[in-house]
């Protein structure tokens, strides 16, 4: 390249082109060995599946329908009990931030305790020790219940500094102009603490589409029970634990692009406002 | 708690009405003896101010001296240690300890904000709402005015500020200067009796300070009661029909710009003003 080329055209110009042309050089090449690392894995690990075992189609064909019904079963269990969760962090979160000693209490307890325990005991507790005072719940509901329960205290504390992430400009804007502490809340910092909490109950909900298949161990026939049930009797877990992996996997990809999209349009107006223009 | 709270009033000299003000008018703000302490930190120390219909007061002082203080007393935001409040009719005694604090007091302090509309230094628009949706928030949500009527006033103050086209827009796509001339129309659309401005032009751009301040002039001169704390000194000399100046949670020099800013009389204003015209 001659500095002579170009006729009008700079030695300034000149070099700015060549710097664009090196970054773009430089993230061809980023991409094309991100990728390359992908295929290598995968490539891996579905040459190390078809050398160490055999794999059954006959087996598949049967079994692949029986797990796939399992995904409204999931689905209905994490899209419930988000649903639950959601409420219980609301007024967890009044309670973690409210002035009276009652109401404070009783939300971080219920913080403290449900954080503190292993969500299958959780469930197991509900599932076998509830009916020895006479409390019996189904498998389904009980799933409901403890992930409700656990995924709630949890999403209490998003909630709570969702809340006191609103900038106090915010409540003094809304008092000065005369609005009760009650308007102020539901008009003004309600509205604007959801928007910046929506990207960590994104997050609870993934994690609730995977913790859903705790709710196997008390034999509701999610995805994994079903992957257990068929592959346990002949051996061949394998294949059926891979297809349950893959079907979890797609899930949460799916979640995640329309995750992204909601985002988006939520993020009308400002998420904070700046202190400058 | 009975509404007839004495409001003893000790008129300092200097604390005349300006020239403008009409013989026996009732004033608007009636400020009396206001003291706040933070903790151990004396920060006002006795305030009174009284306003008359269609003045605009400016609060001149170095930072720290307790002029964004006062001005947040007078609505309420902050609490005062001592003191009484008045504006546009409605009297509301310090009670620091809480002693009567019950449904009636904060109603009564929510009537008081009604008659004062309040600028922020960081404009405190609510992001969440178009520019229309803020004017209109707390007419339709306070004021229960319906929506329609609550728009149409909306688009006379926003035409006012010179806004009239943005009223579809979030504030995150306008400019501080613009952010600001919202806050005032949202002000404006409670149609209080009295604007407070707590150093309206101090976080934006040196660029941006002057349309904001033009609307503040036309609105100080179409008879608007303002009370400002600020350091714009054209602005005081050009706009106010009196000034206060603040030393250590004290009004040390009340009189017109003139002779408050050209002529001060008090050794802390003089050295005050001399940083800031020679300086």
């Amino acid at each position: 390249m001659s500095y002579a080329g170009g006729a009008g055209m700079s030695a300034n110009q000149l070099l700015v082109d060549q710097i664009a042309e090196a970054r773009q050089r430089r993230s061809r090449r980023w991409r094309a060995a991100f990728l390359a690392t992908w295929a290598v894995i995968v490539t891996g690990l579905v040459a190390f599946i078809l050398l160490s075992v055999r794999v059954d189609t006959t087996f598949l064909q049967k079994t692949i329908p029986f797990i796939l019904e399992g995904i409204p079963i999931t689905l209905f269990l994490a899209v419930t009990s988000i649903f639950f969760a959601t409420i219980l962090a609301a007024f967890g979160a009044l309670g973690r931030l409210s002035p009276n000693p009652y109401l404070n209490g009783v939300a971080s307890f219920y913080v403290s305790f449900f954080r503190g325990t292993p969500l299958i005991l959780q469930i197991l507790f509900i599932y076998l020790a509830l009916p020895q005072a006479g409390i019996v719940l189904p498998a389904i509901p009980t799933a409901i219940v403890a992930l409700s329960l656990n995924y709630g205290s949890y999403m209490t504390e998003v909630f709570r500094s969702g809340i006191e992430a609103v900038p106090h400009g915010q409540t003094e804007a809304a008092q000065s102009l005369g609005m009760t502490s009650r308007t102020t809340f539901r008009r003004i910092i309600a509205p604007q603490a959801f928007r910046i909490v929506t990207p960590a109950v994104g997050n609870d909900f993934v994690s609730m589409i995977k913790d859903s298949a705790l709710a196997s161990i008390v034999g509701v026939q999610e995805v994994l029970w079903r992957a257990q049930t068929a592959g346990r009797p002949s051996f061949q877990s394998m294949q059926t634990l891979l297809v349950a992996a893959f079907i979890y996997w797609v899930l949460t990809i799916l979640f995640s692009l329309f995750q992204g999209r909601l985002e988006r349009r939520m993020a009308t107006g400002d998420r904070v406002q700046s202190r400058r223009p | 708690m009975t509404a007839e709270v004495r409001v003893e009033h000790v008129i300092d000299p200097a604390e005349r009405p300006g020239h403008l003000v009409k013989p026996g008018a009732e004033p608007v703000v009636k400020a009396s003896a206001i003291e706040k302490h933070f903790d151990a930190n004396h920060v006002l120390r006795g305030c009174s101010m009284t306003v008359y219909p269609g003045e605009t007061v400016t609060i001149l002082g170095r930072s720290g001296s307790g002029k964004s203080t006062f001005l947040r007393c007078l609505n309420f935001l902050e609490e005062p240690t001592a003191g009484v409040v008045q504006i546009g009719g409605v009297v509301v005694e310090a009670d620091p300890l809480r002693q009567h604090r019950d449904r009636a007091a904060a109603a009564r302090i929510r009537q008081l904000r009604l008659h004062a509309g309040m600028l922020f230094q960081e404009f405190n628009l609510f992001p969440h709402l178009s520019v229309l949706g803020n004017l209109i928030e707390a007419p339709v949500h306070v004021k229960k005015m319906p929506r329609k009527e609550a728009t149409e006033l909306a688009e006379t103050y926003l035409a006012k500020v010179g806004l009239g086209d943005k009223r579809d827009e979030y504030p995150s796509r306008l400019s501080g200067g613009q952010r600001q001339r919202v806050a005032i129309a949202r002000a404006l659309t409670m149609e209080p009796d009295v604007l407070l401005f707590d150093e309206p032009t101090s976080a934006l751009d040196p660029s941006l300070v002057g349309e904001v301040l033009k609307v503040m002039e036309s609105l100080a001169h179409e008879g608007r009661t303002m009370i400002v704390v600020t350091h714009e000194m054209a602005f005081a000399r050009e706009a106010a029909d009196r000034v206060y100046y603040m030393d250590e949670g004290q009004f040390v020099e009340i009189g017109p710009p003139e002779q408050v800013i050209s002529n001060p009389q008090d050794e802390r204003t003089r050295t005050f003003l001399a940083r800031f015209l020679h300086g």
